[in-house]
């Protein structure tokens, strides 16, 4: 299976990294389904002093956790490709923050793959976020809605094991 | 060994790392983090932090683990990217 993971500061084409994943599904006709998220820095709503955030990662550790993510996914869904980005420093709003891509035979694996692999991106890869404002800036505290996100999975997970089992 | 801080621990302590080696190698992670408080209270408040997050060789532990002179540790807040 074909993967990839990049941590930059460069911006990256949507368009592109689809393009990538595809050729590396089985020649690119064997790909049935694709789907990709992109995340975006938000301004919050009338929030004019906001100026965007800087992203910090704790380098090593992020490519050993997004390459565990991957592995994960891999594991769980029938893949032809799997791909993720992710930026770090200075980011204004608007500014793509995230990509990620799955390619499948069919859509149900290419969807569920690529929400999984955010859902544990956003809980289990070293990166944090901080925000700023004209004269202030403040780390983004983690979110209770994340994690309850991320747990589903695992009961998804051990809801296989004990069909199995039986 | 090395030990890393980041993000809002890295700033509230002021430092992104620092190295402990010979007589004052830590032998395992509660010894680890009581060299750390003996440093000061910027050091004991990040310390008492109940979502801090350690990770040993880049991998999260929970509790205490056994430390060597070549280790990494890492203490870090909750996860925030994507």
């Amino acid at each position: 299976m074909h993967r990839f993971c990049r941590v930059q500061q460069a911006d990256f084409d949507p368009a592109a990294l689809q393009a990538a994943l595809l050729a590396g599904s089985g020649g690119g006709e064997a790909a049935g389904a694709v789907a990709t998220f992109t995340g975006l820095v938000r301004r919050p709503p009338g929030d004019e002093a906001f100026t965007g955030l800087t992203i910090e990662h704790y380098p090593g550790m992020t490519e050993r956790a997004v390459e565990a993510i991957l592995d994960d996914a891999a594991q769980r869904w029938s893949l032809l490709a799997i791909g993720v980005v992710h930026r770090i420093g200075e980011l204004a709003p608007g500014a793509r923050i995230v990509w990620v891509g799955a390619a499948a035979a069919h859509r149900g694996d290419a969807f569920a793959a690529c929400e999984f692999t955010m859902d544990y991106l956003k809980t289990r890869a070293p990166f944090w976020k901080k925000e700023h404002w004209a004269g202030e800036a403040r780390w983004v505290e983690a979110r209770r809605g994340d994690l309850d996100r991320a747990a589903r999975w695992a009961g998804a997970a051990d809801t296989t094991t004990a069909s199995r089992q039986e | 060994m090395r030990v890393l801080f980041f993000a809002s621990v890295r700033e509230r302590l002021g430092t992104a790392e620092c190295e402990f080696d010979g007589e004052a190698l830590p032998a395992d992670l509660d010894a680890l983090r009581e060299a750390l408080a003996a440093r000061g209270d910027a050091f004991r408040e990040v310390l008492a932090q109940p979502n801090l997050v350690c990770a040993v060789n880049q991998a999260v532990v929970h509790g205490n683990a056994a430390l060597g002179p070549g280790d990494e540790v890492a203490f870090f807040p909750p996860v925030t990217g994507g």
